[in-house]
């Protein structure tokens, strides 16, 4: 028996590989990740610190259950025919059933090369360390990544302008409400916001816009999105649309090839997604270790993605559309939540913020609520003291 | 020694709920079950030291309001990923309409 080969040490991965345990394979099982520390979680990263590297799981707990961890290796290729990885340092392994979880990348537009990025520990140490109250640091969007880090510079008393194209903040992922409260958050912390502006150019030391203007600072970063990582699983024949495309059991067209976690394009309730969520790579890699091992179940997780900014929490569930109504539910102390119902009145999405954990409770509901398809009546939606417990039970 | 301390009144608490309670500088949860039982745990998940507190209890188990991390509260047996330490629990007792919890 080759065993399994998953390659990608990040959530996805590592969780992919206990999984396999958890469900009861016992051969041969290796892990490999490209970066020379020991796997770690990337959420802290943005915002907290000092950077804190904390391992996904500790060495020996690897060890323990026959994971056999490749650090620091890259894998330049698959065979799909041979079923084996050619690895960075010429060796190859086989393979029974090979995951990629490869994960994604930083994206960065033309004209912003010079900017620094945050994805990795190494990125946050540099970045992070380099500021001081001192500095000014621009952030290149106004999306999770940018405003997580305008929250832990200011917090460093670092000076901030954030530079978004769009004319809110978080425009890809939160209702137009919720990017209003976190907007006010960063405005009255003093963080200058420069919305509907698109940056011509990003320098070392300074941010050219759209309009002429130039901003000049210490420190530049970019945070406009991300690009999976599908350039090994397109050189073995994967198909690639925004992500490796996977059938509902994170199955590629090549055969015993699957892909899982923010490098795949899933199908979920009638479309492909492709989500940048660390849930997402743990649910992900729950569902595809049984897959490996021969179970066709189809996944039916929501996705669900929070941010922290400040003392603020902001937790979305579902695949919200910002343009159509939503029901609200005001939780007090300047929380609310919106639900989102479908053509048929089942709840689709709910996203809300608050201070602290505020808002987790209600969404962790509605999260069971769309898993279940729920109805709910949208009053009681709105109502907030309607218990959603009893709303789920009923 | 055991102590006993008065954490909160019985009826403090919903069913299928958790309250906080502070005491000499710790944090813990008291819980009441569906079924009227009265538990109690460390006030903080043992991934990153949230306060269980916000979180969400289905029968007996109780989920971090942070990352979902789950514990069975009667035990406090870790139950899901990310979390893997369990975390402690305390004796509970109810007298009098009060509920107690015993720490060393």
């Amino acid at each position: 028996m080759a065993g399994m080969v998953i390659i990608g040490a990040g959530e996805c991965g590592v969780r992919a590989a206990f999984a396999l345990r958890e469900a009861g394979y016992e051969g041969k099982l290796t892990l490999i990740g490209n970066e020379p520390h020991l796997p770690y979680e990337r959420p802290p990263l943005s915002k907290s610190f000092p950077v804190e590297m904390k391992p996904i799981a500790a060495e020996q707990a690897f060890a323990e259950i026959g994971i056999k961890l490749l650090r620091g290796v890259t894998v330049a290729q698959i065979d799909p025919e041979a079923r084996n990885v050619l690895l960075g340092d010429d060796r190859t392994l086989a393979y029974d059933k090979l995951l990629i979880a490869t994960g994604a990348r930083a994206r960065l537009f033309p004209g912003m090369e010079k900017a620094l990025t945050l994805r990795t520990v190494d990125d946050a140490k540099a970045l992070l360390g380099a500021i001081t109250g001192q500095t000014h640091l621009a952030i290149v969007g106004g999306g999770f990544i940018g405003l997580e880090l305008a929250a832990t510079a200011r917090g460093l008393g670092a000076k901030v302008t954030v530079v978004e194209a769009a004319d809110r903040l978080m425009a890809r992922a939160v209702p137009v409400e919720i990017a209003a409260v976190a907007a006010e958050r960063h405005r009255a912390e003093g963080v200058d916001l420069i919305l509907g502006e698109q940056v011509v150019k990003a320098n070392e030391n300074s941010v050219e816009l759209a309009d002429g203007r130039v901003i000049r600072c210490d420190l530049v970063v970019a945070g406009v999105g991300a690009v999976p990582n599908t350039g090994l699983a397109e050189a073995a024949g994967a198909g690639i649309a925004n992500g490796i495309i996977v059938d509902h059991a994170f199955r590629t067209v090549v055969p015993n090839v699957f892909a899982a976690g923010d490098c795949c394009a899933f199908p979920y309730r009638g479309r492909n997604v492709r989500l940048e969520s660390w849930r997402a790579a743990q649910d992900h890699a729950n569902h595809v270790a049984r897959a490996m091992l021969g179970d066709e179940t189809a996944y039916a997780k929501s996705p669900w993605f929070w941010s922290d900014q400040y003392e603020l929490t902001l937790q979305v569930v579902g695949l919200l559309e910002t343009d159509k109504p939503f029901h609200r539910r005001e939780l007090g102390d300047g929380g609310f939540i919106l639900f989102q119902t479908d053509e048929n009145g089942r709840l689709a999405a709910a996203a809300g913020i608050g201070t602290g954990n505020a808002v987790a409770k209600d969404i962790r509901l509605a999260e069971m609520m769309i898993e279940r398809g729920s109805a709910p009546d949208p009053a009681k939606l709105a109502d907030a003291s309607v218990n959603l417990k009893a709303l789920l039970k009923g | 020694m055991t102590q006993w301390i008065e954490a909160c009144g019985a009826g403090d608490i919903e069913e299928e709920d958790l309250i906080r309670f502070d005491h000499d500088g710790k944090t813990y949860a008291i819980y009441r079950s569906p079924s009227d039982e009265f538990f109690a745990t460390d006030g903080l998940c043992t991934h990153e030291k949230v306060h269980l507190e916000g979180g969400l209890v289905m029968d007996y188990v109780i989920e971090c309001p942070k990352h979902n991390g789950r514990f069975d509260y009667r035990t406090g047996e870790a139950l899901a990923a990310p979390v893997c330490v369990n975390l402690t629990t305390y004796p509970v007792k109810v007298e009098g309409g009060s509920v107690f919890i015993g720490i060393d």
